[in-house]
């Protein structure tokens, strides 16, 4: 009988092609390696440099997202970069992918978009795998039961090269989230609360699983929500075991199995799941009834809070700094405080389901004046799909603006940034200082809050404007 | 890479907490294709002011700090995004250590490839550190230690692959190269081949 393991270990089992010794970390297979414009050029000069190949360009995706613009071209076709370095890095992705035999999905491509919505979608991640990409969310496909992570670019270039990586095996913390989530709050307020709960540091070295009922519960995309903020709790990698709702979500995807083959991958990922007794090295209980609607306050996503809730008094200088660069006051909540700019898209909540949430709320409503919303989904499809059921005229008749797919303003390299002081409610990821761009201050939410504030006009509670849906909800 | 096997130098001191890689390197200086030059854009919004001065806030703008290759950083440092970007652009900057109680897992591993010494320090310790800011310090790696003037050597923790790398001035990816039976063996045994 063997020991039981957890899914970490089942997986990390799966893919060590040399143990690790005190000496030596593990050397670790990757199945898929994907690939955008911003970490890989350098990878790739030093397999140029070294007159190597790619090992495995078919275990190798590439597409456009970080530095391009979410703008049309203009009449000549010319696409409005930020800068010739952004064109050129974009320029340089595509020889490089043309060089190395490596599927691009560029501005050709109508697949194209933000690389951690991309690969889901084409079906390219799937359940046991290992999955790398020089981007920090890359934990986002651990969604699926994938042990994802992401990578820095001399990584990028071994596993171009050797199609593994060194690695000491991380530690596994157990997420168990019990009840069911409130009407009205969803995955966003979920993984908020619990970055808010453990830390920004709460999860360093160790790879989470979340577990329990409230997980279970989630559609794909919501898990995709939660497992994308694993590394703003400094963790590795995020993992779901994956289930029925996984295997629907997946089939007659591109790049899955079909047929008796699809049959034969469902069994042998049914078994991908944590067995009864597995130990891990940590555990932490979150009870979903007690999750409302949460937003950041501070400077760091740890920074968390009921939209309601009061700001917490600062315990020390460095905490003060973050309030006042928010202008946020202790013992006064986060609602109510006045919204410049309202971000919906990225990778962590720019898929259909996010874009139906925002478009739930402003549907028949307006932007308030001095608010700028920009809508961006998360990739061609998305934005296709949006389109077919009509959510950009939503969107554009209540003065947002839509656009097209890419990372925009969550990293804000592209040209999309806030001006210094503007306050931006940001479905993304990270409220650093300066991530929307130089002196803005970020506040993160769900899309249905990011909507809210911007009809509002302030901070908003999405569930004074969902009251219809809420009580739905409630009554179902 | 070039063998590090010690670095010798005054500390300069950077209190924050939580200081992530879009602190370090902002987002929009990613837009290059090549790892040179980072190091006139390292803190480059924290560092200047809104007319492109220098910051006199900025810690390491201070008269003391300047030539300073040790940086002391509060708890959490290099947090955020995987950019490699981070350390290369320390290390043009003229940072070669960064002390720490705690340090990103990425960002970490991203620099001890670099030849960027991320050191993680017990809480005391950092303390001490941080409240000595100037002090003359040599970041030993070979013997694992901190050697402090007058106030004793202090030991650490060092992957023992990334110390090996770091003295040997090895290259981690002709490393896995040599490996390249054992994953041609395993692609075999787990129906991975092309
Ligand atoms: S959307 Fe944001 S977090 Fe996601 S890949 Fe792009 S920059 Fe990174």
């Amino acid at each position: 009988m063997n020991a039981p393991r957890t899914l970490f270990e089942k997986i990390w089992d799966a893919h060590v092609v040399a143990d690790e010794t005190i000496d030596t970390p593990a050397i670790l297979y990757v199945d898929l390696h994907l690939v955008h414009e911003v970490t890989s050029p350098q990878a790739f000069s030093e397999l140029r440099a070294r007159g190597l190949k790619v090992r495995r360009p078919e275990r190798t995706l590439a597409t456009l997202d970080h530095s391009i613009p979410t703008l049309p071209p203009a009449a000549n076709g010319e696409r409005p970069y930020v800068t010739p370095e952004a064109k050129a890095q974009v320029t340089r992705l595509g020889a490089n992918c043309h060089d190395f035999g490596i599927e691009l999905h560029g501005w050709d491509s109508d697949q194209r978009g933000v690389v951690h919505v991309i690969g889901p979608e084409l079906g390219a991640t799937q359940p046991g795998m290992t999955i790398v990409c020089g981007d920090s969310h890359t934990s986002t496909h651990g969604a699926f039961g994938a042990l994802a992570f992401g990578i820095g670019t001399t990584e990028v270039g071994h596993v171009l090269a050797t199609q593994c990586l060194l690695q000491r095996r991380p530690k596994t913390l157990a997420i168990h989230v019990d009840g069911e989530l409130p009407p009205g709050v969803g995955a966003k307020d979920l993984i908020l609360h619990v970055i808010g709960e453990i830390g920004v540091n709460g999860g360093t070295g160790h790879v989470i699983e979340y577990c329990g009922s409230a997980i279970e519960a989630l559609s794909m995309e919501a898990r995709m929500t939660v497992c994308n903020m694993s590394i703003e709790a400094g963790a590795r990698a995020g993992l779901i075991a994956p289930d029925a709702t996984t295997f629907a979500w997946l089939k007659g995807r591109p790049r899955v199995p079909q047929g008796t083959a699809w049959d034969a991958a469902v069994a042998q990922w049914s078994a991908l799941k944590t067995d009864a007794g597995a130990h891990y090295d940590r555990e932490v209980r979150i009870d979903a009834r007690k999750v409302k609607p949460t937003v950041t306050y501070g400077t760091h996503p740890g920074m968390a809070i009921a939209l309601d809730a009061p700001v917490p008094a600062a315990h020390d200088a460095l905490d003060q700094r973050a309030l006042d660069y928010m202008h946020a006051v202790a013992g006064k909540p986060m609602q109510g405080t006045p919204v410049d700019v309202v971000f919906v898209g990225s990778c962590t909540n720019g898929r259909l389901p996010d874009l139906r949430e925002a478009a739930r709320v402003l549907r028949g409503r307006r932007v308030a004046k001095n608010v700028r919303m920009l809508v961006v989904p998360g990739s061609e499809a998305v934005r296709r799909a949006a389109e077919a059921e009509g959510l950009h005229e939503v969107f554009r008749s209540a003065g947002a603006e839509w656009r097209l797919p890419g990372c925009s303003m969550c990293i804000a390299m592209n040209g999309d940034m806030a001006k210094p002081g503007q306050l931006v409610v940001s479905t993304s990821n990270r409220n650093f200082e300066g991530r929307q761009g130089k002196g803005a201050r970020t506040v993160l939410a769900s899309p249905a809050t990011a909507a809210a504030s911007a009809v509002a006009g302030h901070v908003a509670d999405p569930r004074e404007y969902l009251k219809a849906d809420v009580a739905e909800e409630q009554a179902a | 890479m070039n063998p590090v096997t010690q670095v010798r130098s005054r500390t300069a001191v950077l209190r924050d907490e939580n200081i992530d890689t879009d602190r370090i390197i902002p987002a929009r200086f990613l837009t290059t294709t090549t790892r040179e030059g980072l190091g006139k854009v390292c803190f480059n919004d924290w560092r200047h002011q809104a007319d492109g001065s220098d910051n006199p806030a900025f810690p390491l703008n201070a008269p003391g700090a300047q030539g300073c290759a040790i940086l002391v950083a509060g708890r959490n440092f290099g947090c955020g995004s995987s950019r490699e970007h981070a350390p290369w652009a320390l290390l043009d900057y003229g940072i070669q250590a960064v002390l720490c109680s705690e340090i990103a897992d990425i960002f970490r591993s991203n620099s001890l490839k670099n030849g960027l010494l991320a050191i993680v320090v017990g809480e005391a310790e950092h303390r001490w550190l941080l409240d000595h800011p100037g002090i003359e310090l040599t970041v030993d790696v070979r013997e694992q230690t901190i050697v402090r003037p007058g106030a004793g050597s202090v030991r650490f923790e060092l992957e023992p692959f990334a110390r090996h790398c770091l003295l040997e001035g090895v290259d981690q990816l002709g490393f896995l190269q040599q490996h390249g039976d054992a994953i041609a063996a395993y692609e075999q045994r787990m129906g991975k081949a092309a």
